[in-house]
């Protein structure tokens, strides 16, 4: 049997013998992941539906660099992060390096501008389209926005889905604020380097597995929930007695 | 000023497009004004500045701030809600409390006749039922003055009657109307003053009687010709 084949079965054992180390791992990352995921859905959404109704002086330049962080490396992001938690930088004094909570606002500054430049899209575009129906019924540029936004909850759902998706994903931020510390900080992406690394491929592949499996799990969730927006979309304008 | 909404020397530019030039108008209490034209005259432009949706990049607008205004849409919007939320959305945007406003929508349902499907999602309704469902909601609003963009253009003729009977009740009900609309014999039906636009400006501004009998515009303008001919509706 070769290292790959082995390896492979070594790691379904550790997955269907529910192993300890790798389930405390696999929990931390669905936690740290969810915990930014949630708090980047909640600052993102507003945001996003915001910038899709709102016209102001240098609107464009804001929307450029909110489209730029889209592409943002996570590896700057755990830089950034690192560099003000760390003892000497303005937030130090919080003393979360090396902590969950250092992963999570890695996460969350990762995801943010991902929920809030495809929330701007999503809502703009049905803004453009249908905005002024609500402006004639007297709602407000922030009633407008909350109003289609909510009217897209389920585009904006896919959104929220790809956002976990990138968080869950990432390796490079908590990599670098959060120390990959066994028990404590170590999350499925940072522990298949390691471990790939110190030769325990069992181990990385069962993290792998996993990893794939909440991925896959995560585009099974977007493709329901797109067949369930078809399946419920806009009727078109039908004529009466029309077929359809 | 006497009137709803006036109109002075108004222009609006969307970039290089002029898509009013000058227009001076005026709406007056119980009226019922048609905007007629080519596609693209400037119909539903007009209709925006006077309902307010388009600010004009040249000339002034003068409101009565007590009358109470309302659109209807060539193709309404509807939210994903039942069709009795949606009209008491609109009521509660206005500031009407919500258990009160789900009674008035109520009520608005069955005047349109969409008692019935009160319960559904707006999005599942046909076309017709979508606008006597939006008409349901102007109607709730108790405007004073409705503006329609060419609120019939998109049904069959049944729901077009249906619409047509439910816009000369709103004029009974002393609802001034302001619509757009490409169809003759609805303006005939419907209208007491006709406005003829063309390339953004107002050619002509009749009486319904005089703009398709004695009018002479048919001499100054082909596509007018052609229009009331209705050859270009």
């Amino acid at each position: 049997m070769n290292t790959f084949s082995e390896s492979a079965a070594t790691a379904l054992a550790l997955i269907t013998g529910f192993d300890p180390v790798l389930l405390s791992i696999v929990a931390r990352s669905l936690a740290v992941s969810a915990s930014a995921c949630i708090l980047a859905c909640a600052g993102g959404l507003v945001l996003g539906a915001w910038l899709g109704v709102a016209r102001f002086p240098g609107r464009g330049a804001l929307l450029t660099v909110l489209n730029t962080l889209l592409a943002l490396p996570s590896v700057v992001v755990g830089l950034v992060i690192y560099l003000l938690l760390s003892r000497s930088g303005p937030l130090g004094f919080l003393g979360w390096l090396f902590s969950f909570k250092a992963m999570v606002l890695a996460q969350t500054v990762l995801v943010l501008p991902v929920v809030a430049a495809l929330t701007r899209q999503v809502v703009e575009d049905v803004d453009r389209a249908h905005g002024e129906q609500l402006t004639s019924l007297g709602a407000g540029r922030l009633l407008r926005a909350m109003l289609l936004a909510w009217d897209e909850r389920y585009a904006l759902l896919t959104v929220v889905i790809a956002s976990f998706g990138r968080a869950i994903s990432e390796v490079g931020a908590v990599m670098i604020v959060g120390g990959n510390i066994d028990g404590f900080t170590r999350v499925m992406t940072t522990a298949i380097a390691l471990e790939t690394s110190k030769g325990d491929l069992p181990l990385a592949l069962a993290l792998g597995i996993v990893l794939l499996g909440v991925v896959l799990a995560l585009n099974a969730l977007i493709a329901a929930v797109r067949r369930w927006r078809i399946g419920g979309k806009d009727q078109p304008l039908l004529l009466e007695g029309a077929p359809g | 000023m006497s009137g709803l909404v006036q109109l002075n020397a108004v222009g609006v530019r969307f970039g290089h497009v002029q898509a009013l030039d000058g227009v001076n108008l005026r709406v007056a209490a119980g009226e019922r004004l048609a905007l007629v034209g080519a596609n693209g005259s400037g119909k539903s432009t007009l209709l925006r500045v006077l309902h307010g949706l388009v600010s004009p990049t040249r000339g002034s607008v003068l409101r009565d701030s007590a009358a109470r205004q309302a659109m209807v849409f060539q193709r309404p919007h509807m939210l994903r809600l039942s069709a009795l939320n949606n009209v008491a959305l609109a009521l509660w945007i206005r500031g009407t409390e919500w258990k009160q406003a789900r009674q008035i929508a109520s009520l608005s349902l069955g005047r349109v006749g969409l008692g019935d499907a009160a319960s559904r999602n707006a999005r599942t309704l046909s076309g017709g039922q979508q606008q006597r469902l939006a008409l349901a909601r102007a109607w709730s609003l108790g405007p004073d003055l409705l503006f329609l963009d060419e609120p019939t253009s998109s049904l069959d003729p049944n729901a077009k009657r249906e619409v047509e009977a439910l816009m000369a009740e709103f004029a009974q009900g002393g609802t001034t109307l302001v619509f757009a609309s490409h169809n003759l014999g609805q303006v005939k039906r419907l209208a007491t003053r006709v406005v003829y636009l063309e390339q953004g400006r107002v050619l002509a501004d009749l009486p319904v009687h005089d703009f398709f009998n004695g009018s002479r515009l048919g001499e100054t303008s082909r596509e007018a010709d052609l229009f009331i001919k209705g050859e270009l509706a």
